[in-house]
């Protein structure tokens, strides 16, 4: 008895010879450490991971423990914040690290409808040491699709000869930097075309009933948050500036729900009107430090940002606050507004429970303005033109105007700016009509999250709340996808839960179990309508966050508008078993 | 009264299930709905002080009126007016698909690791068994760590064993990574838990709800499935350190099966891997179980063979009777040839105070002398012989759970993480919280990621480093200046003497930076609240009086003691080294500290004992050790003591242990010092005897008796009493109470603290006013029990090391404990858990000293000194400075204590433990 539990372990009497679990070597700590700045912040983990993988093409449990060392942080908390990100490759001990170049060949719902996923099947198994080619989910350039991405540098408009030519990196990476900056309307560009008036005004005026007025500007225009969640910004301000300081802001520019690439074309385009938005929201609100969140699929926006906020630095434009440019790892979720906060704190994007409000408790414990990217754009015009001017662009029910990012099954995808409200069938005709040879069937009115809508049903307002709530849909981040008579709805869904189940923090039950199960399900033999809708309402009624809460939308849609398609769906697989049936017998 | 009226403004109505009630504000609705006793399952919630509720496993959402989704009970507060429903079929609906979802992925319930888990139980509740989902692949067990089994195919991700690591015990090993579906637990970098930073102290395996994380003590063979039902439950306290915590003994069969925390006072239902785990060795087979007499054949210099599992190479079986009579004629006989002056005993720290008070009466009064002693000698004695002078008492002045409310603490020579790990877990919350935590050692330490600032400063330059600290406070006019005049004396001298020990000068020294030592000084004179934590680094040295004189100065000069997070602590290594100091186990006092030398006190004692006492102080462990060597000490009676390991320069010792007339050694194992003996009684170890100890913080508590002696071991205090006896004492104690009421008697440190109290309370601090108070955590408010009520500034000047590094012994020799392992090793040995964790004797090394001499991790390096050497295999540990080489003294294959210096402290009477200079060379 007394030796019962030695003997299980079967170990011999052995020293460790060294302190428990891992110690970092030597000659790790000074590789890591020269590669460090050399004041360390617990906050820029992931920046700081980012430098060792930029350099090493993955991470090695050798200088993740000496990165563990170099910053006094545990093993644990090095490991769960890298592991969580989708573009950080771990290598552990002695394992082969993969090769240095991964192609990333985008299967979410626009690419896929030009067959990514069988693109990505017939070059996969070629790899060769050199290139590993893995799926990606959204891209963010949808209007090019299909794409694919080399070191995050987008290649549009690939096929699978495209993909087996494909020229350097450093050729792509080249031709992209300098595409944007030749595109980009720079800091200089932007003052001459009358860029940072609004704000010099504001600042000069030194006076609180100025900002106030250009607050309540704000607050009457229609302006809310484009994101995706719709929350009037002028509102929005008011209460983080209500809060004790100091008081912080994050900027949304992890663009990632699948069908959207409007905050790519804004910040590609025009950089210091979004800055100026963020320095008059520093400005009114009271903002100590403000954090710019872009995600890392945006490499040459990262590259781009960098040297126009470096520009922006020599001047005074921006002194009254901090601007911190922080880099994405590859997880949609970090555009769930609290979840980027975690990510901002270097740590694994978990959404944050509400109560309490990002307003109140945002950044560190900090009261935090939140704004999407196209939102900040607005600001400066608004300020400029009027709130008038703004609304007028929409109609009397939907003021205001918006970016559609409009792709799929469609002649010219793009981003249409029309007013608020604008319907599927009004972005068809604005985009030139349905691609060659195909019908009309459906549409996402807001992306992946946004739920699926039949044909019938496209003359509906595009906008926050209205008709589109009562099927369950929203507009989310105004990204609308056309599909057409080719597509089947079911496949569809699957993608989306797919996706969803990739991009789950893993938080709570209902999303990390749901996804999984849902997919399984959905995977299944035979068609299982009420487990899903069971799994689809606990997601909905259960979920922390609105990835989880919305993530059975279009799910629910396939099941609602396309029983048909679901059907369908499973009479070919069981064609599909009964024939491998019959084959197995044979042999 | 005050409370009453917060409670009124505290208060709203929430609405629940239909109900009107009244609830506080700050509690949230599944502690409303429990009071109300509405049942809301949980999974990822644990209703304990300190676990944060995390809300994510979605079992116990509830319906708000006016929300669009459902909400998490466990985490969502209350708000005035809020309506609640946890009974709607959306709510139940809810609550059972995830149910059913999770259990998709678990093993059949008949299959599983813990059938009667919690998780099976919400899933009886919500009446599932199967899940109608597909399930997933499952995961490989990971059977690496010795004391815990680990199925994550059980686990839900709730993550309370991930708060459990990071919040509760703040060891940070466990983390959650991946994402999705594929979020899992992992130990550091996914490593086997065996392999990884764990510590063992088993609290996610409290936390676990589903058994994915299980105790292999209570399991089946295949390490699958528990299997073992204990059949009585004993509260007692962990026989480990002094931080006493509070813990269960799982018996069945009458055997120890499995250890369960407590909520005491001390620990807050936390233990580490040793009072979690090592509770085994109580059924060692190389236990003692029959009294021992040693054979006429074989002489005492033959203990170099002596193999505890088969003592009967030296000894002969004997009964009780035949082994009493002739420890207790030995006695005499020395004492009618040699005078009382030629006996002595050593009582242990690891007893009763009970059993302490008994041992040092009889010696008193049996043997009459006060050549009594024990190993606090070894421990705190320097800090006690500081503290009595200074501040007139000699046990800290505030217990270790006051860190909750610092702002400052200073842990200085201490390593609380391995030493008095669930106390470490206290000052690394309060560094959570935002404290600043300073920690000076010369060696880095676990504590160091949640410090300010680490000073890791040359060994043995205390006085120094201190003394530069207090320059600092003084001269930039940083002091308490109301507190040093109203509550102090010898500021003059003590600024007189401090003004030459400026940074600058002193930076050389110690060998850290003056503006650090500036930023320290400065952060810790500033604080609200300061709080100073030391242990062995500071008093075993031969300046270890003055090392404590210097801390007790800080928190004087800072005007921190007698307030709230505020206060002088040095942590207690024994159990009850506390108690056994109180009890009187120390040759120059009586018990409660009542010197030997005034006869005022002796006649006090003399009344109620009914027995003349010596006047003469006694001779402490190393001069006693010195006496039987020089043949002045002929008899020795030890009882739960190890001198042959424990004391320093272990050659002479066990020299002068061979040279005794007689040695009885009262002990449960054959130990090192009992090869030595003449006599051997077969004691009763912790768990299998009822007393009161007293932790580090004052605390008395209960100990009971969870399972019988084995075979003829006997109680301790029978065995004492029975030697009286037969030395023609009278007495006839009946069980342990009968002597807690004499103590209460003699000891007014025991007021208010009745034996009734101990069992319905579990703990009571002293100083107590009475039966119906708390005792008193916080001491010294007011004044000091000394003369003049004052605190008294003794200064310090700086002292080198006895023994400093040459170009023949140029390392450094420290030594003390692993977590692991207690003491001497004679407990954790033998405990399989923690023999498998640390099995072998190592010396800790720094890298780059180890490339220089040759070796690599594991070579066999010798090491000697001016008084021994020994040779064991190098352990290659950065967080050892270049130049000092660390040795746990637990094991007796290479014996630390052969190299150590027993050179002493003039006035706490410590030996050098911790500084010897040394050679290294690899092995041939």
């Amino acid at each position: 008895m007394a030796n019962s539990s030695a003997n299980r372990n079967r170990k011999k009497k052995m020293g460790k010879f060294k302190p428990k679990g891992r110690i970092a070597n030597q000659s790790a700590i000074n590789t890591v450490k020269a590669i460090l700045p050399e004041i360390l912040h617990r906050d820029m983990l992931i920046e700081y991971l980012h430098l060792i993988q930029d350099k090493f093409s993955h991470l090695s449990s050798d200088n993740l423990s000496a990165l563990a060392f170099i910053m006094n942080l545990p093993l644990s908390e090095i490991w769960e914040v890298a592991s969580f990100y989708d573009h950080f490759i771990l290598v552990k001990d002695s394992q082969k690290p993969p090769p240095t170049r991964t192609i990333r060949i985008c299967t979410s719902v626009t690419c896929s409808l030009f067959d990514t996923e069988k693109i990505l099947e017939s070059i996969a198994p070629n790899d060769n040491t050199k290139i590993r080619f893995i799926a990606s989910p959204c891209l963010g350039a949808c209007d090019k699709a299909p794409v694919a991405a080399d070191g995050h540098f987008v290649i549009p408009n690939i096929d699978l000869k495209k993909l087996q030519k494909i020229e350097h990196s450093q050729a792509i990476q080249e031709k992209n930097k300098s595409d944007i900056l030749e595109n980009v309307l720079g800091l200089d560009s932007y003052i001459q075309s009358g860029g940072y008036e609004i704000l010099r005004k504001l600042k000069n005026s030194k006076n609180s009933d100025e900002y106030d007025l250009a607050l309540t500007q704000l607050e009457k225009s229609a302006l809310k948050g484009l994101g995706g969640a719709g929350f009037p910004t002028g509102k929005k301000w008011r209460i983080v500036k209500q809060q004790k300081g100091p008081r912080l802001m994050a900027v949304n520019a992890d663009e990632g729900e699948p069908g959207t690439f409007k905050d790519r074309h804004y910040l590609s385009t025009s950089p210091h009107q979004i800055i100026e938005g963020i320095l008059i929201a520093a400005l009114i609100v009271g903002i100590s430090d403000c954090y710019l969140y872009v995600r890392d699929e945006y490499p040459e926006i990262l590259f781009m940002l960098r040297i126009e906020l470096q520009k922006l630095s020599t001047t005074d434009i921006a002194d009254h606050t901090v601007i911190h440019l922080r880099r994405g790892a590859g997880a949609y979720i970090c555009g769930e507004e609290s979840a980027m906060i975690e990510s901002i704190e270097g740590k694994r994007g978990l959404p944050r429970h509400r109560p309490p409000f990002v307003a109140e408790s945002g950044i560190f414990g900090r009261p935090t303005l939140v704004n999407n990217v196209e939102t900040l754009f607005w600001v400066p015009e608004i300020l400029k033109f009027g709130t008038d001017w703004f609304n007028d662009l929409g109609t009397k029910l939907h003021p205001g105007h918006r970016t559609y990012s409009v792709s799929g099954r469609i002649s010219n995808p793009g981003l249409v700016v029309a007013s608020a409200g604008t319907t599927a069938n009004e972005l068809i005709e604005k985009c030139g009509g349905m691609s060659e040879g195909h019908i009309f069937k459906a549409y996402l009115p807001g992306g992946a999250s946004g739920g699926i809508l039949p044909a019938n049903k496209a003359d509906i307002a595009l906008d926050f709340g209205g008709e589109l709530a009562k099927y369950g849909c929203f507009v989310g981040s105004h990204a609308v996808v056309i599909l057409s008579e080719e597509d089947n709805i079911w496949d569809i869904a699957k993608n989306l839960m797919n996706f969803f189940k990739h991009e789950s923090c893993g938080q709570c039950t209902p999303c990390r179990v749901g996804t999984e199960k849902a997919v399984s399900i959905m995977d299944a033999s035979h068609y299982q309508p009420k487990l899903l809708t069971e799994i689809a309402s606990v997601m909905r009624d259960a979920s922390i966050c609105g990835l989880g809460q919305a993530a059975s939308n279009p799910l629910s849609c396939a099941m609602r508008f396309f029983p048909e398609d679901c059907k369908h769906s499973f009479k070919t697989n069981l064609k599909k078993e009964e024939n491998e049936g019959q084959l197995g017998e044979t042999r | 009264m005050m409370d009453d009226k917060s409670v009124v403004i505290d208060e709203i109505i929430v609405f629940l299930n239909g109900e009107k009630i009244k609830a506080q504000v700050g509690q949230t609705i599944w502690q409303v709905a429990k009071q109300q006793n509405v049942e809301i399952p949980h999974l990822c919630y644990r209703n304990e002080n300190s676990y944060r509720a995390d809300g994510n496993c979605r079992a116990c959402m509830v319906e708000i009126e006016g929300e669009r989704t459902l909400a998490a009970s466990c985490q969502r507060k209350i708000t005035d007016g809020m309506v609640v429903n946890t009974e709607s079929s959306r709510v139940r609906n809810s609550q059972k698909l995830i149910m059913e979802l999770l259990l998709s992925d678990q093993p059949d319930r008949q299959n599983s690791h813990d059938h009667n888990s919690h998780f099976w139980k919400i899933a009886e509740i919500s009446g599932l068994e199967k899940s109608r989902f597909p399930s997933k692949l499952g995961v490989a067990a990971d059977n690496s760590h010795p004391a815990i089994a680990v199925n994550m195919d059980s686990c839900i991700q709730c993550g309370l064993c991930v708060r459990a690591c990071r919040e509760v015990q703040v060891n940070d090993v466990i983390g959650m990574a991946g994402r999705g579906a594929d979020a899992h637990i992992v130990f550091d970098f996914n490593d086997e838990m065996g392999a990884s930073t764990c510590v063992g102290c088993g609290e996610c395996v409290q936390a676990c709800p589903t058994g994915a994380l299980l105790p292999k003590s209570l399991m089946d063979d295949s390490v699958m499935k528990l299997s073992v039902t204990p059949d009585k439950t004993v509260n007692s306290v962990c026989p480990y350190c002094g931080v006493g915590c509070q813990l269960s003994f799982q018996v069945k069969e009458d055997k120890i099966v499995s250890v369960e925390s407590r909520n005491g006072p001390a620990n807050l239902g936390r233990l580490c891997v040793k009072g979690r785990y090592g509770f085994d060795y109580i059924h060692n087979e190389q236990r003692l179980t029959q009294p021992l007499i040693r054979r006429s054949d074989v002489p005492k210099r033959n203990w170099q063979n002596f193999d505890p599992s088969n003592p009967l190479t030296h000894f002969r079986e004997a009964s009780w009777q035949e082994a009493l009579d002739k420890a207790a004629e030995s006695f005499i006989k020395a004492k009618n040839n040699f005078g009382s002056s030629s006996l002595s005993g050593f009582g242990s720290a690891k007893g009763t105070n009970e059993e302490a008070y008994i041992f040092q009466k009889l010696i008193r009064t049996g043997f009459q002398t006060n050549n009594v002693d024990h190993c606090t000698r070894l421990c705190h004695a320097s800090s006690v012989a500081a503290l009595l002078e200074n501040i007139g008492s000699g046990a800290v002045t505030a217990s270790f759970s006051q860190v909750e409310y610092s702002d400052s603490i200073i842990v200085i020579g201490a390593n609380p993480a391995v030493n008095h790990p669930v106390a470490a877990t206290f000052i690394k919350n309060a560094a959570q919280r935002g404290a600043d935590l300073f920690v000076l050692d010369p060696r880095a330490q676990a504590l160091d990621r949640y410090a300010t600032k680490s000073l890791n400063f040359y060994p043995g330059s205390d006085v120094s480093l201190l003394n530069a600290i207090l320059n600092v406070i003084i001269f930039e006019k940083l002091y308490d200046i109301e507190y040093v005049k109203n509550h102090t004396e010898g500021f003059e001298q003590l600024s007189e003497t401090i003004k030459f020990y400026t940074p600058e000068a002193m930076s050389p020294i110690c060998g850290i930076a003056a503006e650090d030592i500036r930023f320290v000084a400065r952060k810790f004179s500033q604080a609200n609240a300061g709080i100073i934590f030391w242990g062995m680094g500071i008093s075993q040295h031969t300046h270890g009086t003055d090392n404590s004189r210097c801390l007790i100065s800080l928190a004087l000069l800072t005007g921190n003691i007698g307030k709230k997070g505020s206060g002088l602590h040095p942590l207690r290594g024994q159990n009850n080294v506390q108690g056994a100091s109180d009890a009187g186990l120390i040759p120059m006092f009586l018990p409660d500290y009542q010197p030997v030398s005034d006869p005022q006190f002796r006649s006090k004692y003399e009344a109620i004992w009914q027995s003349p006492l010596p006047k003469e102080q006694g001779l402490t462990v190393v001069e006693i050790t010195n006496a039987a060597f020089n043949g002045n000490i002929k008899a020795m009676y030890i009882m739960g003591e190890n001198p042959a390991m424990s004391d320093p320069d272990q050659n002479h010792v066990r020299a002068a242990l061979e040279k005794l007339d007689c040695l009885v050694v009262q002990d449960i194992f054959p130990t090192e010092t009992a090869a030595f003996a003449d006599v051997i009684l077969p004691a009763s170890a912790f768990p299998e005897k009822t007393g009161t100890v007293t932790n580090t913080d004052r605390r008395v508590q209960l100990g009971r008796q969870a399972v019988p002696p084995p075979g003829n071991a006997k109680q301790d205090y029978w065995i004492i009493q029975e030697i009286a006896k037969r030395m023609g004492l009278e007495w006839n104690y009946q069980h342990p109470k009968d002597i807690f009421s004499e103590m209460r008697i003699v000891m007014s440190s025991l007021n208010g603290i009745t034996w009734e109290r101990l069992e319905s309370e579990g703990a009571v601090t002293y100083p107590c006013k009475d039966e119906f108070s708390d005792g008193q955590d916080l001491l010294f408010s007011d004044s000091f029990p000394t003369k003049s009520g004052l605190g008294k500034f003794t200064p310090a000047e700086f002292l080198p090391p006895a023994e400093e590094p040459d170009d023949d012994f140029p390392f450094i020799l420290s030594t003390g404990r692993l977590l692991e392992h207690w003491h001497t090793g004679s407990m954790t040995r033998r405990s399989a858990v923690l023999d498998a964790i640390e099995p072998t004797a190592e010396i800790h090394i720094n890298p780059e000293n180890l490339r220089n001499i040759g070796g690599h991790a594991g070579t066999p390096l010798h090491i000697s000194t001016r008084r021994g050497s020994i040779t064991l295999a190098a352990r290659l540990d950065p967080g050892l400075p270049e130049g000092m080489v660390f040795i746990p003294f637990c094991f007796k294959e290479a014996s630390a204590n052969l190299l150590t210096n027993s050179a002493l402290d003039q006035f706490g009477k410590i030996p050098e433990l911790k500084f010897s200079a040394a050679k290294i060379k690899v092995a041939e």
